[in-house]
């Protein structure tokens, strides 16, 4: 092949893709329902913060079980701003990154004290912050009503775009379009550029450095890696990336509390990444997907046990947290370094089977 | 006066189940270098199976002893954990043995959601009630009150404690775990048969846990199929705050923690002009856990690990 064919074969692969991730929604809008569509939007949140997350743990090797923390920080700062609670209704484009900075800016206050830490204490020490986090969202209505305990705050302003809000329908040349279609779009998007800095990142000086420290920080160090800074760095970035998904968590959903940045929220994020391929972005993104639908279709095994057995025994709601959980270790026994492994990492298992 | 020294029963009594369940957490990791993430739901099944045999029998015939019953209750729960514990080592952890350190977390993670949700299954999901089959004595020591039942939750768990560090320190197999803590490779070389010593310290936690499990459910009178995740927690808090491995610092941890709870939850309003209430409890543990280990990386008494490639 000629070079200029293979690249108008990219080209048109790339059209193609972009063609099929546009049209994704109408097609599942048609044939599963509108109540996908708002999953999809909701897994395209998680693929963002996992994507964040991955750069902690997965480039850096940082364990980080309290990266929740920083999802609920950025949805708090969101519904601060722009909701009844204080009476303020700032727009998105000013909260946004207001909310992912200041939950960076969480992520180096945390990051800088526990920078001796290694391993399993890092990893107690960030669950006991996300957990400290929580606590004080739950508490925080006495004696001034900060977050509004355990209710949460309500009615919080969907984004406003160029007149357009993301909740209601718009109409463009007689043909409308749901709130959770432009929603997807607009999630879309970010995703993308998340997508794009990530893969950056990896072939980048900062992310072989990050890749150093994960496989031996002293030889990295050695090497005249700053190893303090870049992993005071790796920590901001998870944590912005964080913030910014938990400004737009607020925004859709309109309402937030605590009960929905529980530690099992940071355990199913860290599911994800090892679950798809740690520090590999297309195994990232495929286990976030595969964990925000997954426990939504288990919810069809009620139709399941009626066909086969003419009757429901078990409520399918109860169920599939435990099909969740034996998948989980099913997966990890036979594919331990995930389902989509980096070339890295399935090198490295192939050496320590040998 | 007096609310110190209830405060200082309390945590005492608190921190002793946390450093029962604690232990299981530091002998796992000790050895193996994994957080055994379903530990607390171990325990969460102690509670349950005890107070389903107790509820039973408490109902089909009255008029035993409640030690009688409560004694049942554990003879039922402890091999039933014993089991457990032996079975998720075998299924979910030994084959990662060498796998990353990640993997075996997640399977943990998996397999502490199915026992939650197979207790939930079984007993629903309402709190179960601790039958009333204790005696309901109360003494009074220096303006305090101490029950017969928090009097029984410490001793059992001195003398558990004490039984733990014996059979460590001069057993056989205790031997052969603390070879198999320093090295596999060459305690396997000397003859100890390591999968065997491994399967051992699976099955001595679960048992320490189950018990942990009936003391809980008989100290806060219920029992609930979420009540092993914060308990484990918790308890994994106290052993890397001990000193994550080592046995001392587990029980050290573990009271340590129960009295930092107690004494903040009863302190933090007068402290804080009444700004932050007790309900901070849980804050509480987690920041000093934070500030310790930000000092002491180790633990109180972890070694001094020097870090080497």
């Amino acid at each position: 092949m000629t070079l200029s064919a293979h690249l108008k074969s990219r080209w048109l692969i790339f059209g193609l893709f972009a063609i099929s991730l546009a049209l994704l929604p109408f097609l599942i809008d048609a044939s599963m329902g509108r109540s996908w569509v708002r999953l999809l939007d909701l897994a395209l949140l998680y693929v963002m913060l996992a994507l964040g997350l991955n750069i902690v743990v997965g480039y850096a090797g940082l364990l980080d079980l309290g990266y929740v923390a920083f999802y609920a920080l950025g949805a708090y700062v969101y519904a601060w701003l722009a909701s009844p609670h204080f009476g303020l209704h700032l727009p998105f484009w000013a909260i946004l990154p207001l909310g992912a900075a200041l939950a960076g800016l969480f992520g180096v206050l945390l990051g800088a004290p526990t920078l001796r830490l290694r391993g399993d204490y890092l990893a107690i020490v960030t669950l006991g912050f996300g957990e400290i986090i929580r606590i004080f969202m739950n508490n925080l209505n006495a004696p001034f009503n900060l977050t509004n305990g355990p209710q949460g705050i309500n009615l919080i302003d969907p984004v406003q775009l160029g007149g357009a809000s993301l909740s209601q329908p718009l109409s463009v040349f007689g043909y409308t379009f749901s709130g959770v279609h432009l929603t997807y779009y607009f999630f879309l998007l970010l995703v993308l550029a998340v997508i794009f800095i990530s893969m950056r990142l990896e072939n980048s000086r900062i992310g072989r450095a990050w890749v150093a420290i994960r496989e031996d920080e002293i030889a990295a160090a050695a090497t005249g890696i700053n190893t303090r800074n870049l992993k005071l760095l790796a920590f901001a970035m998870g944590a912005t990336f964080g913030g910014l998904a938990g400004g737009l968590f607020a925004s859709f959903q309109g309402f937030i509390s605590p009960e929905s940045f529980n530690l099992m929220e940071s355990i199913m994020i860290l599911c994800m990444i090892v679950l798809g391929g740690m520090g590999h972005i297309p195994g990232v993104i495929f286990g976030a997907l595969l964990l925000t639908l997954l426990p939504e279709a288990l919810r069809y095994t009620g139709e399941w046990q009626r066909n086969l057995f003419g009757q429901i025994y078990i409520d399918p709601a109860d169920l599939r947290m435990l099909l969740f959980g034996i998948a989980l270790v099913a997966v990890m026994l036979y594919r331990p370094a995930g389902l989509i492994p980096s070339a890295r990492r399935r090198q490295e298992f192939a050496d320590a089977k040998a | 006066m007096d609310i110190f020294l209830q405060q200082l029963i309390n945590g005492l009594v608190l921190g002793s189940v946390y450093a029962l369940v604690a232990l299981g957490y530091t002998m796992v990791y000790g050895i193996l270098e994994l957080i055994n993430f379903a530990h607390g739901e171990i325990t969460m099944m102690g509670a349950m199976v005890s107070l389903a045999v107790i509820g039973a029998l408490a109902l089909a015939a009255p008029g035993l002893p409640g030690g009688v019953i409560l004694l049942a209750g554990l003879a039922v729960a402890i091999p039933v954990c014993m089991a457990l514990g032996m079975l998720i080592e075998r299924v979910a952890y030994r084959p990662l043995r060498n796998a990353p350190r990640l993997a075996p977390l997640i399977t943990a993670i998996g397999v502490s959601i199915i026992l939650q949700n197979i207790a939930m299954l079984i007993w629903g999901k309402q709190y179960i009630p601790f039958p009333p089959i204790l005696p309901q004595g109360h003494h009074e020591i220096l303006g305090a009150t101490i029950s017969d039942t928090q009097i029984a939750i410490l001793a059992l768990a001195v003398l558990i404690m004490a039984a733990l560090i014996l059979v460590v320190q001069k057993s056989r197999l205790g031997r052969a775990m603390r070879a198999t803590a320093q090295s596999r490779q060459v305690a396997s070389l000397m003859g100890v048969d390591v999968n065997r010593v491994i399967a051992s310290t699976f099955i001595i936690g679960s048992a320490l846990a189950a018990i942990a499990g009936v003391m809980v459910s008989a100290y806060y009178g219920l029992a609930h199929y979420y009540m092993g995740f914060l308990l484990g927690l918790k308890a994994f808090s106290a052993a890397v705050l001990g000193g994550i491995g080592n046995l001392g610092g587990a029980m050290l941890g573990g009271l340590l923690l129960g009295l930092i709870e107690s004494f903040g939850a009863g302190y933090i309003g007068d402290l804080t002009g009444g700004f932050l209430g007790s309900h901070y409890q849980d804050v509480f543990a987690f920041f000093v856990l934070i500030a310790v280990l930000v000092f002491r990386p180790s633990g109180l008494l972890g070694a001094r690990v020097v870090e080497r490639a």
